[in-house]
């Protein structure tokens, strides 16, 4: 039996890990057809040579930036607002926001942007995006500081109030503090949904805010391109860094 | 008399620290057997490895004369009441009783669990959950669910240590009645002393992975073989090299005839334990002992230089 | 208290603006009728909701009930034994979780593109077959239903493992030992006893499965190639190509409706909360 599954496990791994390696791998193949060639850094190269692609990916980082930072404080405050009293009103939206499948998402924020524009002189743009981008990752950050909150527990904050403290200062010098590692482990979370979305951002995005998953979007419906293997696995390895990065955050 | 369950040198090595170490132990048929010992001497591995969910590292477990080390858990006559009983969430009392049955195909299911349901007292529980149960009516499905298998030996993983004490007391005469009415072997693990001696037929201690002494218990708990076994086993006074139970221990006023076991002191406290008093003695040689007196008989106060005396038939040695 | 009410305000306001509006503008929109140039305009009609019974768009419903239902079952086919081979690690527990949710970290997009790699006629594997001689036309891989079902199953797997995980690692271990104590092989031991008692788990991950498989998008969009047409790329089609925007928000609300329920089914279950 254990041997079994022990078999099993590593198809069951293979499986999971295996096309995204091998798209890696490919991505330093000096071939453009997916026939091993030699080394090369060449798709790498051309990455960094085309304005598109960069213009796209400064766009994404700035969208990212901004949502994350607004939805993080936003998400943050809500959960702890409602880790002293529930709403179910709120938790209820909230759970809504998260399963609402994205191209209904889409196309919601898409008409109330238009709708909205009748009276605003707005268009699309990156601003409409990094709203759309808020509105869906405040869900992912309330969930993850929740999920801290619960296993802070409410004695710390008793504790501060009977040494003295006021609701403020409590918050503030106690239990923010004591979230640090959930607030960063939701950023990193809001952070990668947002420079992950394709579905959203393609409905909301105007001429000027292309983002980088809609142009390797548009190389993948074009055809094959190893560009988008060197692509796929700098984002890959930008992600990884980032999470080892805040695993050590946490630690220490 | 011979022997339904035999350990040949049986040794079990985990990565980093041996837990049996080649202990030999023969179990006689129909008997009520103990594995006495603190937690991490190896009797719980010693019946995880009879159970079929460890293999020995080298030895052999023989059931009925046969080895039965290559056979799986659900190949082995054996079965074991675990400490949490495990007993399964899902399924109603009926139905953990039943399991067993319906794995091994038995025809008169309804007829077992009948009579089992009524030797354990549980008639009329059938229908409830685990959840729904109390903490002495899962201990009682859960022999239920291994004796209705009619097993070799009947294996007890410390059954009685999640009961309150009251409840242990009264579930201890029950376990000895039952097996006492099927017959089975029943083999229980415990690092109570209390326990094993009142239940079992026989006993073995063990320590450090070793088998230390095995006996009846009066045999055990009168005539330790070693100092360990003497002092798991219960309280001992030790002066000199000489060991002697609290309750073997006499103090008076004033010495006695020089012929008796006498050594002098000076009274430090005492106990008040209900039933008796536990009188502390600080030795002129400097031990420590302690002598239960009747509570009538205990006007010692501190500070009073008395005699501790004790007869020399009571007296534990080692050879 | 007063902090409280500070503290959710902005939470308040996003669900007003953000969340609420667009979805009283989409369910205004849906009982409203297309415009001439693609605007929307009155009466008001339960028309749209009509259209969704037109055969055609019936069978896109059903298509995307079928998939996602497939995608969950495979989903919890394969999940279930590694479930239970993480569980039943005495090392390195962590680490083989901490390799299922690796996947949440890299792109969806990323990963679903790393599929067209590896299927389409000149992918790796058609590449791979050829060169080793076994096929001389490469086989059809990409653009098909079965594509469309193996990303589904592969973006969605790890919401399978985790809650079947976490109902398997709250079991007590010896429940194992007692059904193999009792006469129970591995396997009946795992169908009569482990399975039953993973059932919150197996719910949850269905559930977790199903609604976003039900809504998907980019998948079927990129898998299928525009020849498996699902309920959301109905739904987004609407909104771009056709431009009949009441019609695509008459499928929407449904949609949303289904989730809600499926949601709901869910938490009514589910002991313990997520915020």
């Amino acid at each position: 039996m254990k041997r079994w599954l022990a078999v099993y496990a590593v198809a069951f791994y293979a499986f999971l890990h295996l096309p995204l390696l091998t798209l890696a791998a490919f991505s330093f193949n000096a071939s453009r057809f997916t026939v091993w060639d030699h080394f090369s850094f060449v798709w790498y190269r051309a990455v960094f040579h085309d304005p598109q692609i960069l213009e796209a990916t400064w766009n994404s980082v700035v969208i990212a930036v901004w949502a994350t930072a607004i939805s993080t404080v936003v998400g943050t405050l809500c959960a702890y607002g409602l880790w002293k009293r529930g709403s179910r009103l709120l938790t209820g939206g909230l759970y809504l926001s998260l399963v609402t499948p994205e191209i209904v998402t889409g196309i919601a924020l898409l008409a109330l942007f238009q709708w909205a524009f009748r009276w605003l002189h707005w268009q699309l743009g990156i601003y409409t995006v990094i709203l759309a981008h808020v509105a869906f990752s405040i869900s992912y950050v309330v969930i993850v500081v929740s999920a801290r909150l619960r296993t802070i527990g409410p004695t710390l904050e008793e504790a501060a109030m009977d040494l003295g403290a006021n609701e403020w200062q409590a918050f503030l010098r106690v239990t923010l503090p004591a979230l640090v590692p959930g607030i960063i482990a939701a950023a990193l979370l809001a952070l990668t949904v947002s420079f992950d979305d394709y579905v959203i951002t393609s409905m909301v995005a105007g001429v000027d805010s292309e983002t980088l998953p809609m142009v390797v979007y548009a190389m993948a419906r074009r055809g094959a391109s190893p560009v988008i293997n060197a692509i796929s696995a700098l984002v890959t390895l930008f992600f990884g860094i980032l999470i080892l990065i805040s695993e050590k955050v946490r630690e220490a | 008399m011979d022997p339904i369950l035999e350990l040949r040198s049986v040794l079990k090595e985990f990565p980093g620290h041996r837990a049996v170490s080649g202990i030999s132990l023969s179990v006689p048929r129909g008997s009520f057997f103990s594995l006495l010992g603190p937690s991490g001497c190896g009797k719980t591995t010693t019946l995880r490895l009879i159970a079929g969910f460890e293999q020995p590292t080298s030895g052999d477990i023989l059931l009925n004369g046969e080895a039965v080390n290559d056979r799986k858990p659900y190949e082995r006559n054996v079965s074991t009441v675990f400490q949490s009983y495990a007993l399964f969430p899902h399924l109603t009392a009926r139905g953990n009783i039943e399991f067993g049955l319906r794995q091994h195909r038995v025809a008169d299911i309804d007829k077992r669990v009948k009579d089992v349901l009524a030797l354990v007292s549980l008639t009329g529980k059938e229908t409830r959950r685990p959840a729904q149960l109390s903490g002495g009516e899962r201990q009682r499905v859960a022999l239920a669910r291994s004796l209705v298998l009619q097993p070799d030996v009947l294996l007890l993983d410390e059954p009685l240590a999640a009961l309150d004490p009251k409840l242990r007391k009264q579930m201890r005469l029950e376990l000895k009645a039952v097996q006492r009415r099927v017959g089975i072997t029943f083999l229980l693990v415990t690092h109570d002393q209390e326990e094993a001696l009142s239940m079992s037929d026989q006993l073995a201690v063990m320590n450090e992975g070793r088998i230390e002494q095995v006996g009846s218990p009066q045999d055990v708990y009168l005539r330790p073989r070693t100092p360990f076994v003497a002092g798991f086993l219960g309280a001992v006074n030790w002066i000199g090299p000489i060991g002697v139970r609290p309750e073997a221990t006499r103090i008076a006023h004033r010495g006695g005839p020089g012929s008796q076991r006498q050594a002098p002191g000076l009274v430090t406290g005492s106990v008040f334990l209900g039933d008796c008093v536990e009188v502390l003695v600080r030795l002129d040689s400097g031990e420590d002992v302690v002598a239960q007196v009747p509570r009538s008989a205990a006007n010692f106060k501190p500070d009073d230089a008395v005699h501790i005396c004790w007869d020399a038939a009571e007296e534990l040695s080692f050879s | 208290m007063k902090l409280r009410r500070w503290f959710l305000f902005p939470a308040w306001l996003w669900m007003a603006l953000l969340f609420f509006a667009p979805f009283v503008i989409v369910l205004a929109y849906s009982f409203l009728t297309r415009g001439p140039y693609g605007g929307v305009w009155g009466p008001w009609t339960l028309e749209n909701y009509q259209r969704l019974f037109d055969p055609l768009y019936l069978t896109i419903l059903m298509r995307s009930f079928a998939m996602a239902a497939a995608a969950t079952a495979l989903c919890l086919l394969f999940a279930f034994p590694a479930a239970l081979f993480i569980v039943r690690a005495t090392r390195h527990r962590n680490l083989y979780l901490q390799l299922v949710m690796l996947p949440f970290w890299t792109s969806f997009l990323v990963r679903t593109y790393a599929w067209m790699f590896l299927l389409r006629d000149t992918g790796l594997i058609n590449t791979a077959l050829e060169a080793a001689g076994i096929i001389h036309d490469p086989l059809p891989l990409l653009y098909n239903n079965g594509a469309v079902l193996l990303g589904l199953v592969y973006g969605y797997l790890p919401f399978m493992v985790l809650p079947i995980y976490a109902t398997l690692e709250r079991l007590d271990p010896s429940l194992m030992e007692a059904a193999a104590d009792l006469g129970a092989r591995p396997m009946a031991a795992i169908l009569r006893v482990i399975v039953p008692l993973a059932k919150p788990g197996i719910l949850a991950g269905s559930v977790l499965v199903f609604i976003p498989c039900l809504g998907a998008y980019l998948t079927p969009d990129l898998l299928g190639g525009g020849r498996t047409v699902l309920v959301g790329n109905l739904v987004q089609n609407q909104f771009t190509g056709a431009r009949d925007w009441p019609f695509g928000s008459a499928v929407s609300i449904t949609l949303m409706a289904l989730v809600t329920v499926l949601l709901w089914v869910l938490l009514r279950r589910e002991s313990e909360p997520l915020v």
